[in-house]
C-alpha cells in the first residue's frame, strides 16, 4: 500500500504542475471604464439545452489518480474541494469511486430484486419506483479511503481536493427503503441486508437492517436530476453518514439474510488495519472532520491584509456543532461562523475572516458535532491508531503560509 | 374558510393523524412477484456458513491450470501480485512498518474468496468461470497460502469450514463503536 501511495503521489505531483491548480490574478485593464467592453456591442450566444460551465472555468475539474493497472475503471475520482464554494457539489464535479467502471444500464431493462428473509420476493422496475412516495435530503457521501495520504510519513504536496476530495455533498431524492422492504413482507429483526450493484464486479456490501429501516434511501434524483451514470443510475443505495462503498451504485438486488455475507469489500478492503495487526471491522458512520479549503496548498497570498478563510466540516453521526480554527499554529483557537442550514450528515460551510500581518504561519481548522466528537489533531490520531490503515483517517489538516504567501500542506 | 374548506381540512387532519399514527405512509405495491428460477438466476452471494455455495468443486492441482490461463496475467505467477495485488504471502508482517495484505495474511473467510473470484474475476470477464474452476481456483490460493493441502477438494462442504489464520485479529465495531 504504501507503494501504491507513493506512485498516487508523484502522479499527483505532475498533475499539479501540468494543469497550475493555483490562485492566478485576472488580467487587468482590459474591460476597465471608461471603455465599453466588447461584448456588449454585439449580441450574446443562443440558448443551449443542457448548460455547462463557464468556459473560462475548464480548469475546474476532478482529479483522477490511476486506474488499477491494465483497467479503466477501478480508482476513484476527486472533487476539486478548492474551487468549490457554498456546501453543494456540482453533479459533474461529485467525487466517483468505482471497482469495474461505469456500467452502460438502460433504464427500461434495470430491474430491483427484494428476496431471502421476505413473505414476497418482489421484482420493481423503475417506473413503479417513480410511483413510490419519496424523500430530498443534503447528504455529504464520503469514500472511506478519504484523506488517506495523512497516513503518510510526509504530507502529500497536493491540493485540499486531492487530498480530501473523496467527499461531495448533493440533495438526494427517492424512496424511502423501509416502504419497499415492508410491502416485501420483511420481519423487521431480520438483522442485515445484502446490497448489490450491477456493475462488472457485482459489487456487494452486507448493511445492517436496522440502518435500511431508518434512513436509508433508494436514490434515483441527485440535485434535481437523475443519478449520473457515475453515481449509480438509475438507482444507488445511500445510506447517510456512512462509509461511500456501503451505498451502493447500480442496485439491483437486495437479500435479507440472518449474517453479514463478509464480501470482499467489508474484509479484504474497507476495514481498518491497526498499528498492532488487529483490523477494525464494520466502522460505518465517517468520522467528524473539516478541512480548510481556502487558502489551501498550492493557493499564494498577495500579500498582508484582510481574507477570508472558508472551509467544509461534516460528522456521519450527526450536525456539525462548532468549527474552530487556528491562524497562528494552534496557539488560539477562534469560532468560525457556520453557514446555515447546519444539517445533519451534510457539508457545512465555515468562515472566517482573517487579517494576515505578513508572517510566516501554521493555519488548521477543527470541526466538533453535535454527539461530542471532536476532530483529533495528526499526531495523535497516528499515535492512536498507526499508519498501515487506509481508511477513515479523519486527522486535523494543516497548512503552513510562508512570508511569501505560498501555502503548503504540512503536519504541525 | 367556508364551511365545507373547513371539513375537507378536519379530514384532511385526520387522515394524515392516522397514517402517522400508525407510522406508515401508504405505498402502491407495484412489485411483481419473483419466481424461484428468476431469484436463482441473480443470488450469487455466499456467506461464511456455505449458504448459497453451488455444487461442484475442484482442487489446487487443477486450480494452477485455471489460474495460469486465467488469473497469472494480473496477479503473477503463484500469486506472487505485480501488476495487480499479491494474493499470497504476508505472514506476519500485518504489524510491521510493511504489512502486506493477501488471502492468507489478510482475508477472514475462505468463502469470501470463492464468493469475489465468481462475481468479478477475472476482471476482463467476470462470470465466465464455471463453478468448479471457482472452486479449483480457490483451492489453489488456499494451497499457495500454506492453509489446505494440495489434494483437499474444495466443495459446498469444505469450504466453509477453513479457518483462515488472521480470521481472529478483525474487531468488530458495528453495533458499538470503540474507537
Amino acid at each position: 500500500m504504501n507503494g501504491t501511495r507513493r506512485r498516487f503521489l508523484e502522479w499527483s505531483i505532475g498533475v499539479l504542475a501540468a494543469t497550475g491548480v493555483l490562485t492566478r490574478a485576472r488580467e487587468a485593464a482590459a474591460a476597465d471604464p471608461p471603455d465599453v467592453p466588447p461584448w456588449m456591442k454585439s449580441p450574446g450566444a443562443g440558448f443551449n439545452e443542457y448548460g455547462a460551465p463557464a468556459k473560462y472555468e475548464n480548469k475546474v475539474t476532478r482529479t483522477f489518480a490511476r486506474s488499477q493497472a491494465g483497467t479503466t475503471g477501478s480508482g476513484a475520482i476527486r472533487t476539486p474541494l478548492e474551487a468549490l464554494e457554498g456546501t453543494i457539489t456540482p453533479s459533474g464535479l461529485h467525487f466517483e469511486r468505482s471497482h469495474s467502471g461505469v456500467p452502460d444500464i438502460d433504464p427500461a431493462k434495470h430491474r430491483l430484486l427484494i428476496h431471502g428473509m421476505v413473505k414476497r420476493p418482489l421484482i420493481f422496475t423503475l417506473d413503479a419506483l417513480l410511483r413510490y412516495p419519496m424523500v430530498s435530503r443534503v447528504h455529504f457521501l464520503e469514500c472511506a479511503g478519504n484523506s488517506q495520504l495523512l497516513y503518510q510519513p510526509t504530507p502529500p504536496t497536493l491540493t485540499a481536493g486531492q487530498t480530501h476530495g473523496l467527499v461531495s455533498c448533493s440533495e438526494w431524492t427517492g424512496v424511502p427503503l423501509r416502504l419497499l422492504l415492508e410491502e416485501a413482507g420483511v420481519d423487521p429483526r431480520a438483522p442485515w441486508l445484502l446490497a448489490e450493484g450491477a456493475d462488472a464486479a457485482a459489487m456487494s456490501r452486507s448493511i445492517p437492517m436496522a440502518k435500511a429501516m431508518d434512513d436509508a434511501m433508494l436514490a434515483l434524483f441527485q440535485n434535481g436530476e437523475r443519478l449520473r451514470p457515475e453515481n449509480g443510475y438509475p438507482i444507488r443505495l445511500f445510506l447517510p453518514g456512512w462509509e461511500g462503498n456501503m451505498s451502493v451504485k447500480w442496485l439491483r438486488r437486495l437479500k435479507v439474510v440472518p449474517a453479514p455475507i463478509m464480501t470482499k469489500d467489508e474484509t479484504s478492503r474497507y476495514t481498518d488495519l491497526q498499528g498492532d495487526g488487529k483490523s477494525l471491522m464494520f466502522t460505518y458512520p465517517m468520522e467528524v472532520k473539516s478541512v480548510i479549503t481556502r487558502p489551501s496548498h498550492g493557493m499564494s497570498l498577495a500579500g498582508a491584509g484582510l481574507y477570508q478563510i472558508s472551509g467544509l466540516a461534516w460528522s456521519g453521526e450527526g450536525r456539525i456543532r462548532k468549527v474552530e480554527v487556528t491562524t497562528d499554529g494552534g496557539r488560539t483557537w477562534i469560532n468560525a461562523a457556520l453557514t446555515e442550514p447546519v444539517l445533519p450528515r451534510a457539508l457545512t460551510r465555515f468562515r472566517l475572516p482573517w487579517r494576515w500581518d505578513g508572517a510566516a504561519t501554521v493555519l488548521k481548522s477543527r470541526a466538533v458535532d453535535d454527539a461530542g466528537n471532536v476532530q483529533p489533531e495528526r499526531d495523535r490520531f497516528i499515535a492512536e491508531h498507526g499508519s498501515n490503515a487506509i481508511f477513515h483517517c479523519n486527522a486535523i489538516q494543516a497548512w503552513s503560509v510562508a512570508a511569501s504567501g505560498e501555502v503548503k500542506h504540512v503536519y504541525a | 374558510m367556508s364551511m365545507r374548506e373547513l371539513a375537507c381540512a378536519a379530514l384532511a387532519l385526520a387522515v394524515t393523524g392516522c397514517a402517522a399514527a400508525a407510522g406508515r405512509v401508504e405505498t402502491p405495491n407495484l412489485g411483481r412477484p419473483a419466481t424461484a428460477a428468476e431469484i436463482a438466476g441473480w443470488d450469487i452471494s455466499v456467506g461464511p456458513d456455505g449458504v448459497g455455495l453451488p455444487p461442484g468443486g475442484g482442487t489446487a492441482t487443477k486450480g494452477a491450470i485455471v489460474y495460469e490461463q486465467k488469473c497469472q496475467a494480473c496477479h503473477g505467477a503463484k500469486g506472487a501480485g505485480q501488476p495487480n495485488d499479491r494474493l499470497v504471502g504476508g505472514h506476519g508482517t500485518l504489524a510491521s512498518k510493511t504489512p502486506v495484505r493477501t488471502i492468507g495474511s489478510y482475508w477472514p473467510y475462505a468463502t469470501t474468496v470463492f464468493d469475489y473470484v465468481r462475481r468479478a474475476m477475472p476482471y476482463v470477464q467476470p462470470q465466465s468461470l464455471t463453478d468448479d474452476d471457482v472452486y479449483a481456483v480457490t483451492a489453489y490460493l488456499l494451497n499457495l497460502n500454506g492453509i489446505i493441502g494440495e489434494n483437499d477438494e474444495m466443495n459446498a462442504q469444505t469450504l466453509p469450514k477453513v479457518r483462515m489464520p488472521n480470521q481472529a485479529n478483525f474487531i468488530v465495531i458495528y453495533p458499538r463503536r470503540e474507537r
